[in-house]
């Protein structure tokens, strides 16, 4: 199981004090954040994509470079990469080349986006959404696990003997999370590929999620990667806490309120009753997250949003001590109890080299059986 | 006046007639002509016609004794939630419960103040947080309040296309209670056209099979492909 973060990077005026950070002191807080996240002993540190105010990370694997020359351990993720309006040829050579730099410590979630004038901007069309990222995807997995593609499709201009280069780190790729809040299309696609399917559940009930996870597990299972259970699971999450609960929620009130998503909206109360939004001591955080695996099965990867809303870094950081010291260690024991052996870890890039490795192996000393046709890095590299 | 309850927890298994009354005040004119529509309208659906001891009559839909079960939704007392919905994007328990009713009815009675020249801004702001294909071929009555006469076309070049657009089935007859129909016994003809409008809807309820229908949410449009449909496979 692993735990980290992922942020939305906005830059949001401080309700208290009416205080902003320029753009250079907000991305240079997303650095701060990230080391800070290895040095509580988080494994996941995620960065979004966006390309407009009040957002500053508009080139995630620039910051992720950065951040990977000074960490050591932490894995570098997105949440997300817009697979509908960059170049598929260029998200698979950016990301390889991160993956060299980082020595593997890096995988990727792909995502629609939230903004519509994305689309235009970029020379798209909104309504195309959903067929953009199943024919880009289609690509960038090609152009991952096959040498020279020859390529055409409906959204960009044909390939003919194309090679990405850098080539993935030890020809494995980075492993890939796809993202979605509602659409059944990216669930089944995520299936499809025996990748990863994120689920940001911070935002709306976690019915909702349940309902589109168990569509996913079913999928995977229907494809042939495992069985349900064994399906690659993230989940998103969201806590404020304080020693004593009362505190937590006097504290981080002002900013709920004035939050861009849900600010002027429901109260903190009823949003925390509805989402997994949880403002209270350490052990309230503990108790509703030990809890998720009772909705959405045993999985693999919980990230929660710590920095936004105009949350001063200094606060952040606070939080993440708390977080890294007195909450994941118990989670990581309450999510190991019980834990079924053949659920699969969080994906790394040893585990899949390893896993490669020992297909491999097992190919040349057997003919092709059924069994280990079906297993997750064999489908995908086929 | 009636007894409907404002809160019906679970269906039984008759035609469902869900009410949506968008009257702020309470008591408010708007639920009054709310209930006198549902009064006729369930009078329609419960009476048995000349031929209801033929069972076979049944599925004609014209006569046998229809069973049904109402649901009134005051949107006042959504308010908070709507406003929420818009902001959040979700609907909290209470207003999914309501926007579920109206998705999985056999009929809708839609009756809203007209405030400005239109539908109340809550009515518009219901009908925005329910999916825009939730509505399809589902039968419904409007009507509306309003202080004169004058206003009484709103549901004709309002009302009517906002329901025409989510695919709904609007009856002919749109029901106008201006103030003074309530005051005029002896030849008002608002119970004409109430009884009149709440026929029209009964008939469609009756052969309405929309609330035994099971949803897919998941269900993946014709011919979508994982890998897209062109040269990537």
């Amino acid at each position: 199981m692993q735990f980290g973060l992922f942020t939305v990077s906005d830059v949001t005026t401080d309700p208290t004090n009416g205080t902003t950070m320029t753009e250079h002191e907000r991305i240079k807080s997303l650095v701060a954040i990230a080391k800070k996240a290895e040095e509580v002993g988080l494994d996941v540190f995620a960065l979004g994509e966006h390309h407009n105010e009040p957002f500053v990370s508009s080139s995630p694997t620039t910051t992720l470079a950065y951040i990977a020359a000074q960490t050591e351990s932490l894995l570098l993720s997105t949440s997300t990469t817009l697979i509908t309006t960059n170049d598929p040829v260029k998200i698979a050579e950016d990301f390889a080349m991160l993956q060299h730099l980082a020595d593997g410590r890096v995988d990727v979630m792909m995502g629609r986006g939230n903004t519509g004038p994305v689309y235009p901007w970029f020379g798209k069309d909104i309504r195309d959404g959903i067929p953009l990222a199943i024919e880009n995807y289609a690509l960038l997995n090609k152009l991952w696990h096959e040498h020279t593609v020859d390529w055409q499709g409906k959204f960009r201009t044909p390939l003919q003997g194309f090679t990405s280069t850098p080539r993935p780190l030890d020809d494995v790729p980075p492993f890939v999370w796809h993202g979605s809040i509602r659409s059944p299309e990216i669930a089944e696609q995520a299936a499809y590929y025996g990748d990863g399917f994120f689920a940001n559940n911070i935002f709306w009930p976690k019915e909702h999620y349940m309902q589109l996870i168990g569509y996913y597990r079913q999928r995977f299972e229907h494809y042939g990667h495992g069985t349900a259970a064994q399906a690659i699971v993230g989940l998103g999450g969201q806590a404020f806490m304080a020693k004593k609960s009362q505190d937590a929620v006097n504290q981080f009130r002002p900013y709920f309120d004035n939050a861009p998503v849900y600010g002027h909206g429901p109260s903190l109360e009823d949003f925390m009753e509805q989402t997994p939004l949880t403002v209270g001591s350490p052990q309230e955080v503990i108790d509703r997250y030990a809890g998720m695996r009772e909705y959405f099965g045993d999985y693999q990867r919980q990230l929660f949003l710590m920095d936004h809303a105009g949350l001063p870094l200094k606060t952040v950081l606070e939080q993440l001590d708390i977080l890294g010291e007195e909450v994941v260690p118990v989670l990581r024991k309450e999510f190991a109890t019980n834990r079924p052996a053949d659920v699969p870890d969080g994906p790394t890039h040893a585990a899949l080299v390893a896993r490669k490795v020992a297909d491999e192996d097992a190919a040349r000393a057997l003919p092709k059986t059924k069994e280990n046709s079906s297993d997750l890095v064999a489908e995908v590299t086929k | 006046m009636t007894g409907f309850d404002v809160e019906t927890p679970s269906f039984s298994a008759g035609k469902k007639l869900v009410v949506v009354s968008a009257g702020l005040s309470q008591p408010s004119s708007t639920r009054l002509l709310a209930d006198r529509l549902t009064e006729a309208t369930t009078d329609r659906l419960r009476e048995s016609g000349p031929s209801a001891e033929s069972a076979g009559s049944a599925r004609s839909g014209e006569s046998a004794a229809t069973e049904v079960d109402i649901r009134i939704i005051e949107l006042r007392d959504l308010a908070h939630d709507i406003t929420n919905n818009l902001l959040t994007g979700f609907a909290a328990p209470k207003l999914q419960a309501a926007i579920d009713a109206v998705t999985n009815a056999d009929g809708l009675i839609a009756v809203t103040p007209i405030f400005t020249t239109s539908y109340s801004g809550l009515f518009k702001s219901f009908i925005d947080v329910i999916d825009t294909t939730a509505l399809t071929d589902l039968p419904v009555l409007i009507a509306a309040t309003g202080g004169t006469e004058r206003h009484s076309l709103a549901l004709d070049y309002a009302m009517r296309p906002l329901f025409t657009y989510l695919h709904a089935v609007v009856v002919p007859t749109s029901v106008y209670a201006a103030s003074a129909d309530w005051g005029s016994a002896e030849g008002s003809t608002l119970p004409d056209r109430i009884g009149r409008a709440a026929g029209e809807l009964a008939a469609l309820v009756r052969v309405s099979d929309r609330s035994g229908r099971v949803g897919d949410p998941f269900a993946l449009p014709s011919g979508f492909s994982p890998v897209g449909g062109f040269g990537a496979q």
